[in-house]
């Protein structure tokens, strides 16, 4: 019995933490361009509405899922446009789109609040793989995203380790200046960088509307795109410690659920701080222990060719 | 080829009218934005100024709107001139709220007693909050955007367990709110006007941290630790008391804000108590290059924007307009910065030497 609880904590942490790995993948790749972008949560809700409202007018969840991915994307080229185009400060640039995201969410989504997606993603087991003891259980009976995310990490740990257009990617984040110097375009690969990162987030959006509580409400996100962005610190940069992050936050956000459902005497409102007062204590044992942590060097920092022996 | 370059900082007031374009830019983007969603543009701002300024008593009320964001605003802008990111000023509002309505609730004092007990809960509540990020970002350097902000959800939940629970009005149906505060705990109206006594605090502290970082030592500490650390630390200041120090203060502000709606405007605790203060706060510091009196006017127009924008919902335009609005601000006034500090020119592809000019200081 207890075991077979324990079987559902894990599936449901692995659930509670595939958006997380969405947007968090995101957000190390457009970081590890340099460009910090802490609109996360206002791309995942544009992302959420986006893919919501277009499950209700097409049925069709490929498109649901392009078209958050899109609407993501759109938003995060108005930060790449200003931070790289114009320079202006990253930090204060992501939070104001992470407002517009909250209100651009609210305003288009305000006939679509509480109704149940007409579509959403179903467990599919896979064969084979979901006979496996444990691991089946936990990680192949689950939806087609989910096992979009397991490709995606180890993508994005390739696309980082071994390829060209990965270094080049990685070097504009460290030093910008030789990277032009080597010819190659630190803007476009910046603008690249964040793209994929609102678009990214933007598929986290849609794992919450269509999969995970397949509904859309205003602020659904609930600060899991601020979570993304400290996961991105905890990970250290790299995809796969953002993985067994996402999956450590998965599961203390659905152990909250489960001591609820069983009918524990603590109040909710303190089961749902868990996930925040966790990423707290969680970012302070992380940045107490390491006194230089493995930031890109040229994170926060626009380029500016004129400027580069200055 | 379009070419981009620094240039010679522009003189202030047309680098003013740059800023001002600015803002007329974003206006008209979001008119833009109303037409495209069936809303029309002209008629609808025209509405949000007579909502916000049209009569005295839309004045008065924009101002005791004002008082919040205004707070919020100096506060944020005191943890910026230390080089430090207060995005928890939310939390905090409502920290400082919770920590004066357990007096408002609980004591049976007269007011001359009570209010400035409250005010103080509220000023401790809002420090106690920012003390939790304040020192590991001291000690360690932990990010104190993302500690700070998701506190403000931990902040929220407190409110939402104690309006529901213990403190829930027991006539109103589960309703997310207190029961009222005694006639005690409330702030007096200024004589003859609409606005509470709280709105006082805005001048005040606005004149004590333009003093503070103009002619004292810990403000001259301030500023050197935001503008350097490395340079404060050699100089030998205490940086890490600073970081601390600064921190808790633009909390203890923010906590303040909290007991002035409670007391001041709402009277009651309740889920809710801030539209976004806190966040409005950031971009409004920003906004004034955070300038203390230049917080306090730009405070005072985003509250005619969100009171204008209040003006409109009962046309049926949503409430997020005022986010929007803001984000929106916020982003055409930092482009025209960019068009401030730099030149772009048209030439043919030819090298120059590059002459270094002085350079602006970023705010």
């Amino acid at each position: 019995m207890t075991g077979h609880l324990l079987l559902l904590w894990l599936a449901s942490a692995v659930v509670a933490g595939t958006p997380l790995i969405f947007a968090s993948v995101g957000e190390l790749i457009a970081e590890r361009s340099g460009v910090l972008n802490l609109g996360v949560e206002g791309m995942m809700l544009v992302g959420a509405v986006s893919g919501f409202m277009a499950a209700v007018h097409t049925r069709d969840l490929f498109v649901a899922v392009l078209a958050a991915m899109g609407a993501a994307a759109a938003l995060s080229l108005l930060h790449a446009v200003l931070t790289v185009t114009f320079r202006t400060d990253q930090a204060v640039t992501g939070l104001a789109l992470t407002l517009l995201g909250a209100g651009l969410s609210s305003f288009l989504g305000k006939g679509y609040v509480g109704i149940p997606a007409p579509v959403t993603f179903r467990p599919v087991a896979l064969p084979g793989l979901s006979q496996l003891p444990l691991l089946g259980p936990v990680l192949f009976r689950q939806d087609v995203l989910v096992y979009a995310s397991y490709l995606l990490v180890g993508a994005a740990w390739a696309f980082l380790a071994w390829t060209r257009a990965g270094l080049a990617l990685r070097a504009a984040g460290e030093d910008a200046s030789t990277v032009d110097a080597l010819g190659l375009n630190v803007a476009a690969i910046r603008y690249a960088g964040v793209l994929t990162g609102g678009a990214l987030a933007g598929l986290a959006g849609a794992y919450l509307s269509l999969a995970y509580t397949p509904t859309w409400t205003d602020n659904m996100t609930a600060g899991q795109g601020w979570i993304a962005v400290a996961l991105v610190i905890f990970a250290t940069w790299n995809p796969l410690r953002a993985a067994a992050g996402a999956y450590l936050f998965g599961g203390v956000e659905a152990l909250g659920f489960r001591i609820q459902a069983v009918g524990g005497t603590v109040p909710s409102y303190f089961l749902r701080m868990l996930p925040y007062v966790f990423t707290l204590a969680v970012l302070l044992v992380v940045t107490a222990r390491s006194r230089r942590p493995a930031v890109p060097a040229a994170l926060g920092r626009p380029y500016f060719r004129e400027e580069r022996y200055g | 080829m379009i070419h981009v370059e620094r240039r010679a900082p522009l003189r202030p007031p047309v680098a003013a009218v740059v800023r001002l374009a600015g803002v007329a830019a974003a206006l008209l983007l979001g008119g833009l934005f109303l037409a495209a969603t069936g809303h029309p543009p002209v008629a609808a701002y025209r509405d949000m100024v007579s909502g916000a300024l049209g009569s005295p008593y839309a004045v008065q009320q924009t101002l005791v709107k004002a008082v919040p964001l205004a707070l919020t605003g100096l506060g944020v802008a005191l943890a910026f001139h230390a080089g430090l990111w207060n995005i928890g000023a939310e939390g905090q509002l409502a920290m400082g709220a919770c920590l004066s309505s357990w007096a408002a609730l609980t004591l049976r004092w007269p007011g001359w007693a009570l209010l400035p007990l409250m005010a103080g809960l509220g000023l401790l509540g809002g420090a106690a909050w920012a003390l939790i990020p304040a020192v590991p970002r001291a000690l360690f350097g932990t990010n104190e955007i993302i500690t700070t902000l998701l506190l403000n959800y931990v902040a929220l939940l407190w409110v939402d367990y104690l309006v529901f629970g213990p403190w829930a009005d027991p006539h109103a149906f589960s309703f997310p709110y207190s029961r009222p505060f005694p006639e005690a705990a409330r702030l007096p109206l200024l004589p003859g006007t609409q606005v509470h006594l709280g709105a006082l605090c805005v001048p005040a502290l606005a004149l004590g941290i333009s003093v503070l970082l103009r002619s004292t030592r810990w403000g001259y500490e301030i500023r050197v630790t935001g503008s350097s650390p490395e340079a404060a630390r050699y100089a030998g200041m205490p940086v890490r008391r600073t970081v601390v120090g600064v921190l808790v203060a633009s909390g203890a502000i923010a906590g303040l804000a909290g007991m002035i709606e409670v007391s001041g405007v709402i009277g009651r605790i309740q889920q809710g108590i801030s539209p976004g203060y806190g966040y409005a706060a950031i971009i409004i510091a920003w906004l004034a290059r955070l300038a203390p009196w230049a917080t306090v006017a730009v405070a005072v127009g985003f509250a005619a924007v969100l009171n204008g924008e209040f003006a409109l919902q009962t046309s049926g335009v949503p409430a997020a307009l005022a986010s929007i609005l803001q984000a929106l601000i916020l982003f055409s006034v930092l482009t025209s910065e960019f068009f401030i500090a730099h030149r772009v020119v048209l030439r043919r592809k030819r090298r120059e030497a590059w002459v270094p000019q002085e350079v602006p200081a970023e705010p």
